[in-house]
Formats: structure tokens, sequence, C-alpha cells
């Protein structure tokens, strides 16, 4: 008789005990100890953590999800994106386009429109920009659009079987489309300067530590819930089956499995993510315009991932706060030397460093373990 | 109501001053800072041919003219001399500049073409009609052609003042003039006679005026038609050959190599930016061969990229063979550092590149289809390059080297193809003839640190397209994306041109994945 060792449960096929430890551990950090510290702690006391560093973390957590985002398509399909900037800043501009209409008569104009369309001459909104005066209807759009773009897009490219470097050169150029587009004034987004200025959410004042504490947390949450969800997804079956594709397509179609339906799922799953992440990056930071669309800025999301270790999930959460981290710190410091690093990096982690910082350790740890014996 | 001015002008001039030389009244007419008498004079300096107030005419082009008292002085750098006497002269303390206006200006030019029509220099002559080709045409103006024409021998310049004056007379009162002329412009192919005939057969009553206005106005429009499709196709094509320079690089690292280089646009910038410093050396040590720096700028840039692509190649991109999405970001990363590295040298405003003299300039088809010089010199060049690298791969052991590793490279190791020096050989010629891409960018566009951003995605797209393995697939994607995209553009504009030809790309590709060329067999992985 062959032995079938029972089904492991839900709660352990996601994460090990350890694993579980450090999800409470964040859990706890974002939902309690960041608020105390931003909102009771008084000010000029070391545990207080000032508006700026929230502002930064939450950009950060957007960030994460990115990574989070590319490392499923990447790390565990196989599939380099270099147009995931197209997704995330749908996302933006569909909820940046809410928070525009939330500005009201308050523009430099005092106009119902806002004040790009007035600069334009336009005396109404375009078809595209109905409902988005609903805060449920452009939440659903940041999510909804890119996800459409992504689904026929990868529809049509996954079907005539473009992999490899040829959908990565591809969706470059289709960011680069989109950015021109955008670019453009007539398209109705801003051209340029994108969407800024905004002064309310839901009616809420934006500026305020209680309204930017709320998006901190819901970001926290969000991220929180989509590593569980993502976990989930890579420990399953359907998470077995891309990790085969990833390593052999053709065999995985040979064993009869539709790869078509595989990559669209995660492709389409991952844009999502993006567009939320965007959605979500837009009140914190307060701007969106088209340079998230720039070749360069998606190209920096798969460094995020290789930086930490594709195909672990939590890798590619630091890999996104050590590069933006350094970003920070270069532009601040020393701005010329900034893509210096950057380049170096791109080329030290693909050419020393295959598995980031995740497979650094994993090789201490059996370095270690082979000492001990 | 100037029509009128111009007629009595004549009239006075006439009956006034029967000389046949400038005289004082001329000048202080022309001088005096009435623009009514001005013109007045003008018509008549015109109407007597006077070819003696031209010098005259040009000094007060040329703000020369100084005014003291009723006198007029030339003052030519330390020399002066009285304005009607020429001879030499003590300038008054109280000298003042003689004031032109624009439109003042504009009829002094006109005049002096005018004038210049009864010159005894036939290529005076043929140039005066050149200049007098925007021209109002009043009726007096149309007089004074006609009597020109009267006189002329040479059939070309006489054909050219029939057309001007056709052009004047298309507004005659007398039917049988409009006529003629609408008839005669049936052959003149510019933008200001189809304007002309367009408002004349608006407000035309007579009906077979009407009719040959009508057939005039076709031919010249579709005459017109014709240039401008012949424009488009020829900035296409031009286009289409900077991308083919650009592309053809990556045909050899991408297409037959198999390495996705992102550093390629930074081949370019970097031959872009090696033409720069040529053409500075030049400029310090050899500006009597000034004109001849590019033909010294394409080697050095072919051979700077080439080394910068050769230690690309020993460093990077040897340890990542067989790797092609991580050889993509570290050749980004290398594209980022020589970015940051051309900013920090340089600097990050573009550089000036000058065209040499014998590259500026245009040959004008016609009248509204004008091929500058250094677009037909690229054209050529890359046709000459395409050449070169299809004789190297095709005819040389080199190449044959190349294609050996392309297809089989175990079995080309086996019969001794040293295929490591063939991989840094075959990197450095396509990084080379990006630099000879970039040679031919600083002739038509900005030299700046991003130059190689703008034209990566696009040349990608012309070897995606024109499918891997040969460069065949390279040159016909790359003038017919040019081609196309020019096309395109002139109906919908840059971006959406830009849109429209990705989506394109991405259709074709459903049909022909392995783009227009496909190479037979099948690949496994």
């Amino acid at each position: 008789m062959l032995y079938i060792p029972p089904a492991p449960s839900l709660a352990t096929r996601i994460f090990g005990l350890r694993g579980w430890l450090a999800f409470l551990a964040a859990a706890l950090t974002i939902f309690v100890a960041v608020p105390l510290a931003n909102l009771v702690a008084p000010e000029g006391s070391f545990l207080h953590l000032s508006d700026a560093s929230v502002a930064l973390i939450g950009k950060l957590f957007c960030y994460a999800m990115l990574a989070l985002a590319m490392d499923l398509v990447w790390g565990y399909a196989g599939i380099l994106s270099l147009g995931h900037g197209i997704f995330f800043a749908l996302g933006g501009y569909a909820f940046g386009m809410y928070l525009m209409r939330q500005i009201g008569r308050d523009g430099s104009y005092h106009s119902d429109l806002p004040d790009f369309m007035v600069f334009l001459d336009w005396k109404a909104y375009p078809w595209f920009w109905s409902f988005t005066d609903h805060f449920a209807y452009a939440a659903a759009l940041a999510i909804l659009a890119p996800a459409t773009l992504a689904f026929v897009f990868g529809y049509f490219a996954f079907r005539s079987r473009i992999k490899g470097v040829y959908f990565s050169i591809i969706t470059q150029a289709l960011t680069y489309a989109m950015m021109l587009l955008f670019f453009r004034n007539e398209t109705g987004f801003g051209g340029n300067n994108g969407f800024t200025d905004f002064k309310r959410i839901v009616d809420y004042p934006l500026a305020t530590p209680t309204t930017r504490m709320i998006l901190f947390t819901l970001t926290g949450a969000c991220l929180l819930a989509l590593i569980l969800v993502s976990r989930f997804l890579v420990s399953s079956k359907f998470g077995r089956v891309l990790t085969a594709i990833r390593e052999a397509e053709s065999r995985v179609m040979f064993c009869g499995y539709d790869t078509l339906s595989y990559k669209l799922a995660i492709w389409t799953f991952s844009a999502a993510i993006c567009g939320l992440a965007g959605a979500l990056y837009v009140p914190q930071v307060g701007i969106i315009n088209p340079s998230e669309m720039s070749p360069a800025a998606s190209i920096e999301i798969a460094i995020w991932a290789a930086v930490g270790g594709r195909g672990t999930l939590i890798g590619p959460l630091i890999g996104a706060v050590i590069v933006n981290g350094a970003k920070s710190f270069f532009t601040a410091a020393i701005p010329e030397y900034w893509l210096f690093f950057l380049g170096l990096l791109f080329v030290l982690v693909t050419l020393l460093l295959p598995k980031g910082v995740i497979g650094l350790f994993d090789t201490l740890a059996s370095f270690r373990k082979e000492r001990a014996r | 109501m100037r029509m009128l001015r111009l007629i009595v002008g004549l009239l006075l001039a006439m009956s006034v001053a029967p000389a046949m030389a400038l005289d004082r009244e001329t000048i202080a007419q022309l001088t005096g800072g009435d623009p009514d008498e001005q013109h007045r004079a003008l018509g008549a300096a015109a109407a007597r041919g006077d070819l003696s107030a031209i010098p005259f005419l040009r000094d007060l082009l040329a703000d020369r003219v100084k005014l003291a008292g009723d006198k007029a002085f030339i003052v030519d750098g330390d020399k002066v001399v009285d304005a009607l006497e020429r001879t030499p002269a003590e300038l008054p303390a109280d000298a003042e500049d003689a004031s032109t206006s624009n439109s003042l200006r504009l009829a002094i030019e006109e005049t002096i073409a005018l004038i210049e029509l009864a010159s005894p220099d036939r290529a005076a002559r043929l140039e005066a009609v050149k200049r007098l080709q925007s021209a109002e045409l009043d009726e007096s103006r149309v007089a004074l052609l006609a009597k020109a024409e009267q006189k002329e021998r040479d059939a070309s310049v006489r054909d050219v003042l029939r057309q001007m004056r056709a052009l004047g007379e298309l507004q005659s009162a007398d039917r049988v003039q409009r006529l003629s002329a609408a008839q005669a412009l049936r052959t003149t192919i510019s933008g200001r006679v189809r304007e002309a005939l367009k408002t004349r057969l608006a407000t035309e009553d007579d009906g077979e005026v009407r009719v040959a206005l009508t057939r005039s106005l076709r031919n010249v429009e579709s005459s017109l038609a014709i240039g401008e499709n012949l424009g488009v196709v020829f900035s296409g094509l031009s286009l289409g050959s900077i991308l083919l320079l650009a592309a053809l690089g990556l045909a050899i690292t991408y297409g037959l190599m198999g390495v996705i280089n992102m550093a390629h646009g930074e081949m370019m910038m970097i031959g872009a930016y090696a033409t720069y410093i040529v053409q500075n050396l030049f400029r310090a040590h050899l500006p009597d061969h000034f004109q001849w720096y590019l033909a010294a700028a394409a080697p050095v840039a072919f051979l700077v990229a080439a080394l910068v692509g050769v230690a690309i190649e020993r460093t990077v991109i040897r340890f990542l063979y067989g790797r092609a999405l991580e050889t993509l970001l570290a050749t980004w990363g290398v594209s980022l550092i020589l970015m940051q590295a051309v900013r920090s040298l340089f600097g990050a405003q573009n550089v000036q590149v000058e065209n040499p003299a014998w590259m500026s300039g245009r040959v004008f088809v016609t009248d509204n289809l004008e091929l500058p010089y250094n677009r037909i010199v690229i054209l050529i060049f890359s046709v000459g390059v395409l050449l070169l690298v299809s004789f190297l791969l095709a005819r040389t052991r080199l190449g044959l080297f190349v294609r050996a590793v392309t297809q089989n490279r175990g079995m080309a190791r086996c019969v001794g193809v040293d295929s490591s020096r063939i991989d840094t050989m075959a990197f450095a010629l396509g990084s080379g003839l990006a630099g000879l891409a970039g040679v031919a960018l600083s002739q038509v566009g900005n030299v700046g640190p991003d130059l190689g951003q703008h034209y990566i995605v696009d040349s990608f797209m012309v070897v995606v397209l024109g499918g891997v393995g040969q460069l065949a697939g390279a040159v016909y994607a790359a003038l017919g994306l040019g081609v196309a995209g020019k096309i395109l553009e002139n109906m919908a504009g840059a971006v959406l041109a830009e849109i429209a030809l990705l989506i394109f790309i991405v259709v074709f590709i459903q049909k022909r994945p392995q783009g227009l060329f496909a190479l037979g067999g099948r690949q496994a992985d």
C-alpha cells in the first residue's frame, strides 16, 4: 500500500510557526505600534514617529506590493514584465480622477472642472471621467482598469506564445507608448503634470494626521492580506503548475495543462495588485504623473525583486525596501552617484547574487551548518 | 488704397522726374519718414527701372544711411560718403539714423528685385524673379512684369515672368486676361498659386473663366499632393535609414548572438559623443579641414563604441550567455552607468554638433518638396553600412565563424572555432555599428546623455518585427516601420502613430511569431 500523507491544513500550508509569528509581529507593528508612535507619543520623544516617516513607510508599502506583484509573475511564472508601471500608474490615475473631483471648486480657477481642463478650455468632463466622483466606482476602476488591460494584452501575447525576452521587450514598448499617450494634454489626464494638489478624500481633508494614519493602516492591511493570498496561491497546486511553467513550459503543455490560462490568471492578478498599489499610493504621495510609466520606472521594479530574491515572496518586499531606502539616501546626499549605484546593483545582483539577499542568507545558513557538523 | 497711391506715384514720377538717375528729391522722400511718400518714391523708382537707385536702397536696408538736414550720408565703417554724389564727405555731428519700418524694408527689397528685372545679367534677373515669388502683385507691378517679359530673351526667365504676371492678372477686370491667366497657371505648382486660384474661384462670375480656373486648380492641387506624399515617403525613408543603422547592430547582437543588449542605445550615444569630440579636435587643430571631420569621426566612433562593447562583453555578458532575462537586466544597469558617466563628463545639457557645410542645405524638387542634404547623406551612409555588414557576414572568415557559432555552438567549437573570441568580436561589431548610428544621429538630432533612450524601443521593435537571425528582415522592417510611421504621423500625429505601430506589431506577431523572415525549422526548449 502506498502511503499518502494527509494534506496539510490551510494554515500550516501558508506559513510555518515562525512565519505566522513574524506575520503577527508585522501586523502588530502596523496596526498598533506605528499609530501609537505617530499619534500618541509626544513630539521630540525618541518613540515619536514623524508624519513624514509615516508617509515614507506608506509609500514603501505600495512599492512592496509592486514588488510582490512582480515576483508572482517573474519569480513564479518566469514572465519578466518590463511594463508593470502601466498597471500601477493606471490604478493611480483611476483613483486620482476621484481625488481630482474631490477638490471641487477649490482649484485655482474655482471651476467645477480640474485646473488643467480649464486651462485646455474644456467645457465638460470627457466620457471616461463619468461616475469617477463616486468613491466605490473609482476604487473598483483602479483595480479593474489595469486588470482588463492586462487580460487583453496578456491573452493576445500568451496566445501567440510570445515569451522570454520577446515578451519583456513588448511590455517595455507598451509602457513607452502609454507614457507618450499620457504625456499628451489632449488625452485628458493632465499631460506632463498629471494629477496633484489633492485636497480631500471621502470629504475628509487629506492633510490631517488621522486621515494619513487611516490611509497608512489601510495600505498595511492590504499588503498583509496580499502576502497571505499570494502565499496561498503559490503553495497551492496552481502555484506548482506556475513553477513548472517557469521551468519548462512545453513539457507542462505536453502533460495536458492549458498553460495559457495559468499564465493569464497570474498575469491579470499581478496587474490588479499593481492597480491597488497605485490607488493607495496616490493619496499618500499626492501626485501621479506619466513618468511612472517610463520604461526606467518599470524595470526598476524588476530589480527590487531581483535584489531581494525572486521566487520567495518575502525577498522582493525586502528588495523594494533596500533599493528605495538607498534611493532616498543617494538622491538626498550624493545625487550624481545614484545612477552609478543603481546600475552597479543591476550588474552585480545578476552576476553574483542570482538568488538575491534571501539567497545570501540561505547560503550563509547552510555554510554555518557545514561548519557546525 | 495702396494701389491708388502707387498709380499716383507712377504718374507723378513720369511727369515730375523724367531723369534716369537717383536724385536728391527721391532720397528725401525715401528717408522722410512719411510712409505714403516712401512707397510712392519706391513705386516711381521701380517704374523707371532705375538701376542707379539700387546701391542707395541696399544701404537703406543695411542701416548705413544717416541724415543731417536735407543731406543724406552713407556710413560704412569709418568711411563716409555723400549719398547722391558718392564722394567722400564729413559726417555732421547732428546726423541721425534713417529709420526703416518692416513694411518699408519689404517694399525696398521688392523694389530692388523689380528694378533688377532689367539687369543685363541673366542670373541676376532669374534671382530677382525668384525673390518676387511672394511679393504682392498690384496693377503697376503687373504692368512692370509685362514690360520685363516683353524684353526678356531667355525662355526660362520669361516663363517665370509669365506665371508671375498671370498670378497678378487673375484679379484683372478684363475677362480675357483672367482667362489666359487661369490657363497659364495650370503648370505652376506652388501653394501660393493654389490659394490664388481658390480665392478667385470663390468670386468669379464668368462661366468660361470658372472652368479654366477649376481645371488649373485641379492640376495644381494634384501636383502639390504628389509632392507632399513624396515628402512624407522621403522622411519615412530617412527615419527608416536611421532605424536601420540603429537596428543593424542589434540584428547582430540580438538576432545572431541572442544577447539582449539594453545598452545598445548608449552605444549610439557614445558614437554621437565621439563625433562631438572629433568635431572639437578638428575645430581646434585643423580648422581648414573642418568640413571633413565626419570622415574621421565615423571610424573613431566605431572604434570607441566597439571597445566599450568589448569591455562590456568581457566583464558582464560573458557570464550570462543563455540567461537572456538576466542579460537584459545587467545591460540595463550598464546603460544607466554609461549615461551617468557621460552626464558627469560632458554635463547633462545637450552638446552642439554641427553639420559640415556640404551637408547643410537642401535640394528643391518642387515648391513643396525639399530634401535636406544631411538626410540624403544618411540614407546613402546607411545603405553603405548595410552592404559592408552583409559582405562581412557573408563573405569573410569572421562572418563565417559568427554564422557557425550562431547555428551550432558545440559543433563550431568541435571544428576548432574559438567561440568565445567570436562572441567578443561579434559583440564588438554590433556595438561599433551602434557607434556609426550615433554619428548619423548627431547630424540630425540633439546629442545628449539620453539620446539612446529614444531609439532603443524602436530599434528593438525593428528586430522583433524583422525576425531573428538575418539582416534582410531588419532592413525591410526598418524601412517599413519608418515609412508607415511617417505616413501615420502625417494623418494622426506622432504619439498616436507610435501607438498604432505598436498595436500593429503585437497583432502581427500573432500571425508570424518569428517575425517577417523566420528561419525554417523548429526550436525546442
